[in-house]
C-alpha cells in the first residue's frame, strides 16, 4: 500500500502556498530588490559617500537611537495599558480599548501636526513645559513622543491575548507556596509574558524606524540635531540623485532587517528558556 | 412604462457615446500654491475653447512639491502641460527625453507668462521693525521659511538672501557671511512652502515668514489681519515657467489644445487672472493697472548670483553645496 506522505487534511496546500510566495515576491521581495538594484549602480566610493557622510551618520543615530527610546517607553506604558484592560474592569473600557488601536487608523502626518501644535510655546502642554526648558516640539524630544504614540499599540496588542491566557490559578498556587507578590510577578508572571513584551518592543521599535509622515512635522529637520534619514533621501531626490536616495534607502532597509531578525532570534531564545 | 424610460435611456446614452469621444482633457501638473491660479484660469479658458473649437475640454490640476511634481511627470504621470516653480524642474523632464530641447523658446518670453518673487511677511504692526535684509539678522529674530535642500520656497529665500548681499556691492565672502547668519536664525527647517506657512501662522513661531509673494497675500488673508506684509527693496526674480510634455500630448493628441492653453496666459483676461491671483503678469498694462498690488521691488534674475540655474544647484544646495556647510556636528545646542 502506497501512502501519499504529503497528504493533508485540508487541501489546497500547494495553491496557498504558491500564491503566498507569489504574494510576498510581487509585493515584498521584488520591490526591495529594485531598492538594491539600483543602489548597486553606484561604486563602492560613491556608495559610500552617499551613505556614510557626517549628515548622514547623524541622522541614523537619531533615528535608531529615538526608536529605541520610545520602543522603551512603550513597552512600559504598554504593559501597565494592557494589564489594566486585562484584568480590571471599569466603566467605558470597550470606548479605551478602541482607542489604543487609533494611532494604526490616523494619518500619521495628523499626528505630528497635532503633537507639535500641542507642545510649542503657546500650545496647551507647551505653555507650561517650554518656561521649565521641557521642548516638545521641534526637539528630539518631539521625535520620541510622536514615535512613542505610533508605536503604542503594538506592545498593548501583542501582550492583551497572552495576559488573557495566563491562568490565574498559577498567581494563587505561587501565593500558596509562599512567594510574596514581587515574587509572583517577577518570577512566575514576567517570564510568561516576556515573549510577547520582545515582540511588541520589536514591533514598535521596527515601525518606529520607518516612521516619516509624524516626525518632520514635529522634529524641525535641523541637519545634526533632528534630522531623520527619510529626509535625507527627500533632498537627494530633489537633486534628480534618484540612485544616491535609493543608497540610504537600502541603508534603513539594512537596519530594519537585521534589527527584526536579532530580535526574532531573541524572541525564539526566551521562547525556549521561559515559554 | 419604466421599460420604456429605460429605452429611451439607454438609446440616449448610446446616442451620446460618439459625442463624448469629442472630449479632451487636459492634466496640468503644477506646484504647491498655484491652486487658486488656476482654479480660475481653467474657469475662463475651458469655455472659450469649446465655443472656439466646439470641443469639450476638462482640465485636470496636480499639485505637489515643484520636485516631486517632476518627479512624478518623469515616472509616467501623464501630464499634458507643466507649470512648475523653477526652471530646473522643467528642465530635468527634458533631460529626462520628455520635453523637445529648446521648449524655453516656444512660448513668448521664455515661456514665463508670470514671475513672483520672495517678500517678507512679519506680525501685525511689524513689532521687531523687519524692514530690510540685514534686519533679519539682528539679535533676538527667528525666521521661519522652508528647508532650501526641499522646497523651491527654501530655495527662493535662500537666493534672495545671497543676492541681498551680492547684488549690493558686497563679495561673495560677505554673502556666505550672511547667509550662515540667517540660518542661524531659522530655528525650524519645514520641507514645503505650505509647512512653513503653517508654522507661522497656525502655530506662532517665528517673526519674520519668507515666503512667496502670492503666499504672502493669502497668508494675510487668511490670518484676519493677524500678520502683515513688508516688501523687502531687492528680492529674487523668480521665474516659474510653463510648457506642454511633448511625449504626453503626441501620444494623447492634445497637443493643440495644451498649446492654446498656455498661449491663454499671455492673453490680457489670462494676464489679469494672473494679476488677481498675485503672480507678476508680464504684460506692461496689465501689471500697471494692479500696480497697487506689485510694488517696486529691485529683482534679480539667477544669472545675476550664478552661471545658470544648473550652476546655482551645484553651488548651493546639492550634496556638499554651501548650504550644507552652514550645518556640522554638534555646532548648535
Amino acid at each position: 500500500m502506497t501512502t501519499d506522505v504529503n497528504r493533508r487534511v485540508l487541501p489546497g496546500f500547494s495553491l496557498s502556498l504558491g500564491y503566498t510566495l507569489l504574494y510576498m515576491s510581487l509585493l515584498v521581495a521584488i520591490p526591495l530588490a529594485a531598492g538594491f538594484l539600483k543602489a548597486s549602480h553606484l561604486s563602492f566610493s560613491e556608495f559610500w559617500a552617499a551613505v556614510a557622510s557626517e549628515r548622514a551618520l547623524a541622522a541614523y543615530r537619531l533615528t535608531v537611537g529615538a526608536s529605541l527610546a520610545s520602543a522603551v517607553i512603550n513597552v512600559g506604558i504598554g504593559v501597565l495599558v494592557a494589564w489594566v484592560l486585562v484584568r480590571y474592569d471599569f466603566p467605558l473600557k470597550g470606548l479605551l480599548d478602541s482607542l489604543v488601536d487609533l494611532p494604526f487608523a490616523l494619518p500619521t502626518a495628523v499626528a505630528g501636526l497635532v503633537y507639535s501644535d500641542l507642545f510649542v510655546a503657546r500650545g496647551w502642554y507647551g505653555r507650561f513645559l517650554v518656561p521649565l526648558g521641557i521642548q516638545g516640539a521641534y526637539s528630539r524630544l518631539g521625535i520620541v513622543l510622536v514615535l512613542v504614540f505610533i508605536g503604542f499599540p503594538f506592545v498593548v496588542r501583542t501582550l492583551q491575548p497572552v495576559l488573557e491566557g495566563l491562568d490565574r490559578d498559577v498567581e494563587e498556587a505561587a501565593a500558596c507556596l509562599g512567594a510574596n507578590r514581587l515574587q509572583t510577578v517577577l518570577r512566575v508572571i514576567f517570564p510568561s509574558i516576556l515573549p510577547a513584551v520582545i515582540t511588541g518592543f520589536a514591533l514598535a521599535f521596527a515601525r518606529s524606524l520607518g516612521e516619516y509622515g509624524s516626525v518632520v512635522f514635529i522634529s524641525g529637520n535641523m541637519p545634526f540635531r533632528t534630522e531623520i534619514a527619510p529626509v535625507l533621501i527627500v533632498a537627494r531626490l530633489e537633486e534628480f540623485a534618484y540612485t544616491e536616495a535609493t543608497a540610504i534607502a537600502v541603508v534603513l532597509l539594512t537596519i530594519s532587517f537585521v534589527t527584526l531578525f536579532a530580535i526574532n532570534l531573541l524572541e525564539r531564545w526566551s521562547k525556549r528558556h521561559h515559554g | 412604462m419604466l421599460k420604456r424610460i429605460m429605452l429611451a435611456l439607454l438609446g440616449a446614452a448610446l446616442l451620446a457615446a460618439p459625442l463624448r469621444a469629442a472630449t479632451l482633457e487636459l492634466l496640468n501638473v503644477s506646484y504647491d500654491p498655484t491652486r487658486e491660479l488656476w482654479r480660475d484660469l481653467n474657469a475662463a479658458f475651458a469655455p472659450k475653447y469649446e465655443k472656439e473649437t466646439g470641443a469639450t475640454l476638462a482640465i485636470k490640476q496636480s499639485h505637489g512639491g515643484s520636485g516631486t511634481q517632476a518627479r512624478a511627470v518623469i515616472d509616467g504621470l501623464d501630464a499634458d502641460v507643466v507649470t512648475l516653480a523653477l526652471w530646473p524642474d522643467t528642465d530635468a523632464i527634458r533631460k529626462a527625453g520628455q520635453i523637445s530641447e529648446g521648449w524655453e523658446k516656444r512660448l513668448p518670453n521664455n515661456s514665463l507668462p508670470y514671475t513672483s518673487t520672495a517678500v517678507f511677511v512679519v506680525r501685525k504692526g511689524n513689532p521687531k521693525g523687519i524692514k530690510d535684509w540685514p534686519d533679519l539678522i539682528k539679535p533676538g529674530i527667528e525666521i521661519v521659511t522652508p528647508n532650501p535642500k526641499t522646497s523651491g520656497n527654501g530655495k527662493v529665500s535662500f537666493l534672495a538672501a545671497w543676492g541681498s548681499v551680492t547684488q549690493r556691492g558686497g563679495s561673495e565672502a560677505d554673502a556666505l557671511e550672511f547667509v550662515k547668519k540667517l540660518y542661524e536664525h531659522v530655528p525650524v527647517l519645514d520641507l514645503g512652502a505650505r509647512g512653513s506657512t503653517t508654522t507661522f501662522v497656525q502655530k506662532k513661531i517665528g517673526d519674520v515668514h519668507l515666503a512667496w509673494e502670492n503666499e504672502a497675500h493669502l497668508e494675510v488673508q487668511e490670518a484676519g489681519g493677524e500678520v502683515e506684509i513688508v516688501n523687502p527693496p531687492i528680492s529674487f526674480l523668480a521665474e516659474p515657467p510653463v510648457t506642454w510634455v511633448d511625449a504626453n500630448v503626441k501620444r494623447k493628441h492634445t497637443e493643440a489644445a495644451a498649446k492654446a492653453y498656455l498661449e491663454f496666459l499671455y492673453t490680457d483676461e489670462g494676464q489679469a487672472i494672473i494679476a488677481k491671483n498675485f503672480y507678476r503678469p508680464i504684460n506692461p498694462a496689465v501689471r500697471q493697472r494692479y500696480s497697487a498690488e506689485f510694488p517696486d521691488i529691485k529683482l534679480f534674475p539667477v544669472t545675476a548670483i550664478a552661471k545658470s540655474w544648473d550652476d546655482a544647484y551645484v553651488k548651493f544646495f546639492n550634496d556638499g553645496g554651501l548650504f550644507d556647510s552652514f550645518y556640522k556636528p554638534g555646532a548648535r545646542p
